[in-house]
């Protein structure tokens, strides 16, 4: 077996109990994932993905199986534990954003630093103010979300998944509720976090989107029914400059 | 965390929702100032009865025969039997240790009568000593002395509300008024004492030389003299008092201690305040009843709040705050409101007190007591209905908080 540097599951089932019925929506998947991979995960609606990276993302546990993340076993720690790692190791991007309302960017992008051990206010405010120039958005740091576009609240969202340097992030549907143009800057910036070496985990169901992931792996039923590498992904920034832009349609 | 940052993150919350945090304040608010306005009103009243209770005079005794146990016996000729009588009010001078003055009373009332005003009042005829008991002195004019008792001469010294009502804006002075027909020279108008216990006005009174009253007014009618005695001291008050009983018992025989009525001013005064005692419970437990009602307000509105925010909570918690995190930061919202309205509650409350002493007149004290019992009260309830929807929150499934909608 292959060493995995930084996320190793085995036999990772989780099953359901919806009243009499068992609903078994992960049956058993063995998934190895390096340092530094852009990976999509792709699959239609119940095909058991939101599931996985609910496991992925420590969020859930799994009913079976192990789970070692960054070589820390993970699957049987309790609540109080897998917070912490969630703290520490996990970036998280979230397909309606999930910004705090009436807080501003700034504000949401501190909230991890918030949960985490001993940081003087002033290292906070400058990584979380470095979170958001990552991102392009030094400019909107007062702003609340509301008066931000969907675009730009997904971006405060990835500065937020950034603050605390996760050792990989996990986006679910990131580009679900934003248009075409505005999904593929979005997936841009996660080149550029890629580039950076940062480890991203993509959920979608959006072939186009899965393209831009240099490996992709399909769920159906539970299962992992295809995992290829992607040897020439998309480009995103190729691909904006190729877009018109909406005001171009406009005219 | 840290606690001050979770205190941080719940001030931010609060005043994200700035309305709704003074509004459920405002339970707190008006609860913590009843508790304090009623507290403070009752002691004002407390206060206020013991004004009365000294307006009586200093260790002031008061001894009467009992009349209804008389009247179980055979009906006394008049002014006879087991009454109390001057020779009586004499000895209790003379042969008890510890009493500084006595004076007989004879209550009586009548009409008043000057030019062609009248006036229906309490006429009492008293002994010089009298006004010493009662610190009773002159405002105008001049009170009467010894020699007028002895002679039994027709002067009288009248209350405010008699010279008020008998001569308006005329000097009463040396004028004559007529009681019950007979005139009588008024030598000066005594200082005002108010009410007294039972809401009487001490100043609707007429005093005269209870030799004067006895002949003038009572002659040939049935006479009640009872006896008006002060002691040294407030120490000496329980011996004098048993002393005179004893006193009167040897001088009447055959009588029984029921026949007498000793009673001091301290009795009064505990029938008073125990009736002044009881009212300040009754407010301050309906003050603490709303205070209650804003307790559950509180929890009312935490409860909404934590269903409102399952979303924020569950962000919260997907980025790294623990179940304890969410826990204190609900919790602290609500002592933080409880508290706050705490404060804004005593101001409330001592702003109401005051106005209220300005208007009504009445001398309200607000008790640190009473400020330490709403501060402590209005954080108990703040972490007792605090403690349910915080645990709610604190409990809540991550993955259900995230995907509800």
């Amino acid at each position: 077996m292959t060493q995995c540097s930084l996320i190793s599951t085995q036999g990772i089932t989780k099953t359901y109990q919806m009243g009499e019925f068992q609903v078994h929506a992960l049956r058993g998947i063995d998934l190895c994932i390096q340092k530094g991979e852009f990976i999509a995960i792709m699959g239609a609606s119940g095909s058991g993905k939101t599931t996985f990276m609910n496991l992925l993302g420590c969020l859930d546990r799994p009913s079976e199986g192990s789970y070692e993340l960054d070589g820390i076993a993970v699957h049987n720690m309790n609540s109080n534990q897998l917070t912490q790692v969630r703290n520490e190791k996990i970036g998280y991007v979230f397909q309606s954003f999930y910004l705090l309302p009436r807080t501003t960017a700034l504000e949401n992008v501190e909230l991890p630093l918030l949960y985490t051990r001993q940081m003087s206010n002033k290292d906070r405010l400058e990584r979380a103010l470095g979170a958001l120039d990552t991102v392009g958005l030094s400019d909107r740091t007062k702003h609340f979300p509301n008066q931000l576009s969907g675009g730009q609240q997904q971006r405060v969202a990835i500065a937020r998944a950034i603050v605390n340097d996760p050792v990989f992030l996990l986006a679910d549907e990131p580009t679900g509720n934003l248009d075409s143009r505005t999904g593929i800057e979005v997936m841009a910036i996660f080149q550029e976090l890629h580039q950076r070496g940062k480890t991203i985990i993509l959920v979608t169901h959006e072939l186009e989107i899965s393209q831009y992931a240099d490996r992709i792996i399909t769920f159906r039923d539970g299962l992992v029914i295809s995992d290829k590498p992607n040897p020439n992904p998309r480009n995103a920034k190729e691909d904006l400059v190729k877009m018109p832009m909406l005001d171009e349609l406009q005219e | 965390m840290s606690l001050l940052g979770i205190i941080k993150i719940a001030l931010k919350s609060l005043t994200r929702n700035k309305t709704r945090t003074f509004l459920t304040m405002l339970g707190i608010i008006i609860g913590v100032a009843a508790v304090i306005a009623m507290l403070a009103i009752g002691q004002g009243a407390k206060k206020i009865v013991e004004d009365q209770v000294n307006s009586m005079g200093t260790n002031v005794i008061m001894v009467s025969s009992n009349f209804m146990s008389q009247q179980s016996n055979v009906r006394q000729a008049q002014g006879g039997g087991n009454l109390i009588n001057i020779d009586d009010v004499n000895a209790v001078n003379s042969e008890i240790d510890g009493v500084l003055y006595t004076s007989p009373v004879y209550n009586s009332w009548g009409q008043l009568k000057y030019e062609n005003k009248n006036w229906r009042s309490g006429i009492t005829g008293v002994g010089v000593d009298y006004f010493l008991i009662r610190g009773i002195t002159a405002v105008e004019g001049d009170l009467f002395y010894n020699s007028d008792v002895e002679n039994g001469t027709k002067v009288c010294v009248i209350g405010k509300t008699v010279a008020d009502n008998l001569f308006g804006d005329i000097d009463p002075v040396d004028k004559i008024i007529r009681i019950r027909n007979i005139p009588f020279t008024v030598k000066g108008v005594m200082n005002s004492k108010g009410e007294n216990v039972m809401g009487m006005d001490q100043d609707d009174i007429v005093l005269a030389p209870y030799s004067t009253v006895e002949t003038r007014l009572l002659g040939g009618r049935w006479r009640f003299m009872t006896m008006m005695v002060s002691a040294e001291s407030k120490d000496r008050i329980q011996v004098v008092q048993q002393d005179i009983l004893n006193l009167l018992q040897s001088r009447h025989r055959g009588t029984t201690s029921e026949e007498f009525m000793v009673r001091t001013q301290t009795d009064v005064a505990e029938t008073a305040s125990s009736v002044s005692d009881t009212m300040t419970v009754l407010l301050a437990s309906i003050a603490g009843i709303s205070l209650l009602v804003g307790g559950i307000g509180i929890m009312n509105i935490m409860l909404v709040s934590v269903t409102e925010r399952i979303k924020e909570i569950g962000i919260r918690m997907a980025v790294g705050a623990h179940k304890r995190d969410v826990l204190m930061q609900f919790i602290i919202e609500a002592v933080t409101i409880s508290i706050l309205g705490g404060i804004l509650g005593i101001l409330l409350g001592l702003g109401a007190t005051s106005l209220v002493g300005k208007y009504m007149q009445w001398s309200v004290t607000v008790t640190s007591f009473s400020i330490f019992l709403s501060v402590g009260f209005s954080c108990a309830i703040g972490i007792f209905f605090g403690w349910y929807p915080a645990r709610k929150a604190a409990n809540l499934d991550l993955i259900d908080a995230l995907r509800y909608e």
